[in-house]
């Protein structure tokens, strides 16, 4: 059940994941990222990291997304002009893709080889209880400084987003 | 494998429940909305226009199904399904009542109680923006693009109190499992006030109660912050290019917004299924109720306005003197009373909406950000600051 579940959702992250690079349109492109996020949402849920799971859909899937989608919207962006690129692109391109890939794979293979592979349902300190009591004393320095650098990142916006008040 | 059968059949029964539910808010809408503007409302289809409803549904299924030209054609189609399932999805765990017993097997009146149910129904909230977001800018006409701008901006501007509200009365209940959050409001205080968590020690959730729901009507985009639909400003918002079933399927999901908002502000807020008067008084509350309500349609049954109510209001009356009968039976009592409890609490709420409806007029644009962020944010930040200390000092 597992499995399959597991086959499923990670076909569709994949699938969604080229299509947000192969669609022309924006906004399509978006709705393809979505797809991503909501599936990978799943895929932690599988694993065991309830909260994870809960936190990618109302954090990415239900706000950075619908900003990104807000953006486009606003902007009226349309469907980018197809063109077909140069000769060496068209040529070398995907052969370069699978070779990135081919290392990329071996690279981890040959870093985490002595880990096994992962089982559903081993692991059980997803829960937002756990997730707080870790963010809170194991993870507290850590925690605190991303809030901070979060805090710095929304009054630089801001300031740099104001208009001067002349 | 008997999991899985029951579960279906729970779903089953759920989702007809709430459809038939969603026709006909409708018409209670159009009627308290009309009694409140001295009117009669719907009153032609049937008796009281009791299948005004169903005259609805057939209409928009057999009216022309439209899509502009101009339309991006897929998300055109994608954003009401979208927007309705989303809609939906959220009552599925939303706990009705205690376990019940059927056929031997015992079973709780919930589709499914989920350990992290709170932040469910948070997640699929924030993905219902997307319906309205996309299905506006597909339409291609700037009455709808300026619509779902509107409502999308004001769906994640609103969505900050909503959370921050609902959290305050999670750190006194201690549980993000809706089953449980029912559970730990049971009993009374001195007696007689309910241990519901807007009333509950050491820090009553009144303010975060009052916020909540506030936010609520604009998550919903019900007036006074109907903007994304003003109509005289942007034709119908949104939907402006909808017609047929997908312009159905917005408007059901305005609906089954209502009932997820009203229905989780009984089980966050009010307690949920739990009985609002304590012992026997709790057991013979609907029987009371229901006797009252059909005692005052036989009086007008029989002191008609209209010829017609001679025939139909009796005929009422005698339908809730059976439900107060109904309700005198222990084995109704046993499996039905929270039931009760629960939908008398959400039909109060959604009064409140439609009562809302019929007195307040509408925001301007930036009164309602400035509301968001200037009062709503900062009394949900300083309840939930409040509320921690509380329960840290005496919790």
């Amino acid at each position: 059940m597992n499995t399959v579940f597991f086959l499923v959702f990670g076909l569709i992250v994949v699938v969604c994941a080229i299509n947000v690079v192969v669609q022309r349109h924006p906004i399509s492109s978006a709705i393809s990222l979505i797809g991503v996020m909501g599936s990978l949402a799943i895929i932690y849920l599988q694993l065991g990291a309830e909260f994870m799971a809960a936190a990618q859909i109302i954090v990415y899937t239900g706000a950075v997304m619908v900003l990104f989608i807000f953006v486009i919207m606003l902007l009226n962006a349309g469907s980018e002009e197809g063109g077909k690129g140069p000769l060496t692109v068209r040529l070398l391109g995907v052969p370069l893709l699978l070779v990135f890939l081919g290392l990329l794979s071996y690279l981890i293979q040959r870093l985490f080889s002595d880990t096994g592979p992962v089982r559903f349902g081993d692991f059980k300190g997803g829960s937002p209880a756990d997730v707080g009591r870790a963010l809170f004393s194991t993870y507290l320095l850590p925690f605190e400084i991303t809030s901070v650098l979060i805090l710095i990142a929304i009054l630089g916006a801001i300031v740099l987003a104001r208009k001067e008040l002349d | 494998m008997s999991f899985i059968i029951i579960s279906i059949i729970k779903a089953a029964v759920v989702a007809a429940a709430l459809l038939t539910t969603l026709a006909y808010l409708q018409w209670i809408e159009r009627k308290v909305l009309a009694h409140i503007q001295l009117r009669l409302g719907p009153s032609r289809v049937g008796p009281h226009g009791l299948l005004q409803p169903l005259a609805d549904v057939i209409k928009l299924v057999t009216k022309e199904d439209l899509i502009p030209p101009e339309a991006n054609k897929f998300v055109y189609i994608l954003a009401p399904f979208l927007a309705v399932a989303t809609a939906l999805v959220s009552v599925s765990v939303i706990p009705f009542g205690r376990e019940i017993e059927i056929f031997g097997y015992r079973t709780p009146m919930q589709l499914t109680d989920l350990n992290i149910g709170v932040l469910f129904i948070l997640a699929v909230s924030s993905l219902g923006v997307y319906g309205v977001a996309l299905g506006g800018w597909a339409s291609n006409n700037k009455y709808s693009l300026l619509g779902a701008l509107r409502s999308s901006a004001q769906m994640i501007s609103y969505e900050l109190p909503v959370s921050l509200a609902l959290v305050s009365p999670l750190l006194l209940l201690n549980t993000l499992s809706l089953g449980e959050i029912v559970q730990k409001q049971a009993g009374f205080l001195l007696g007689f006030i309910p241990n519901w968590s807007i009333f509950q020690l050491p820090f009553p959730q009144l303010l975060s109660f009052v916020v909540f729901l506030i936010a609520g009507f604009a998550e919903t985009n019900r007036i006074p912050f109907d903007l994304p639909e003003a109509e005289n400003e942007l034709v119908a918002g949104y939907h402006t290019e909808y017609s047929s079933m997908k312009f159905a399927a917005f408007f059901m999901a305005e609906y089954a917004n209502m009932i997820t908002v009203a229905a989780v502000t009984t089980t966050v807020f009010l307690g949920g299924w739990q009985p609002a008067l304590p012992g026997s008084l709790g057991h013979l509350a609907p029987v009371a109720l229901f006797f009252m309500a059909g005692m005052v349609a036989f009086y007008h049954g029989f002191h008609p306005a209209r010829a017609r109510d001679r025939m139909t209001l009796p005929v009422v009356g005698a339908a809730f003197l059976a439900l107060s009968a109904l309700f005198l039976v222990p084995w109704v009592q046993a499996a039905f009373l929270p039931l009760f409890w629960f939908v008398v609490k959400t039909g109060v709420i959604f009064f409140l909406f439609v009562w809302v409806r019929g007195t307040l007029p509408r925001f301007r644009y930036d009164q309602l950000m400035a509301f968001a962020w200037k009062s709503m944010f900062p009394l949900a930040m300083a309840n939930l600051l409040l509320t921690g200390l509380a329960v840290g000092l005496w919790g």
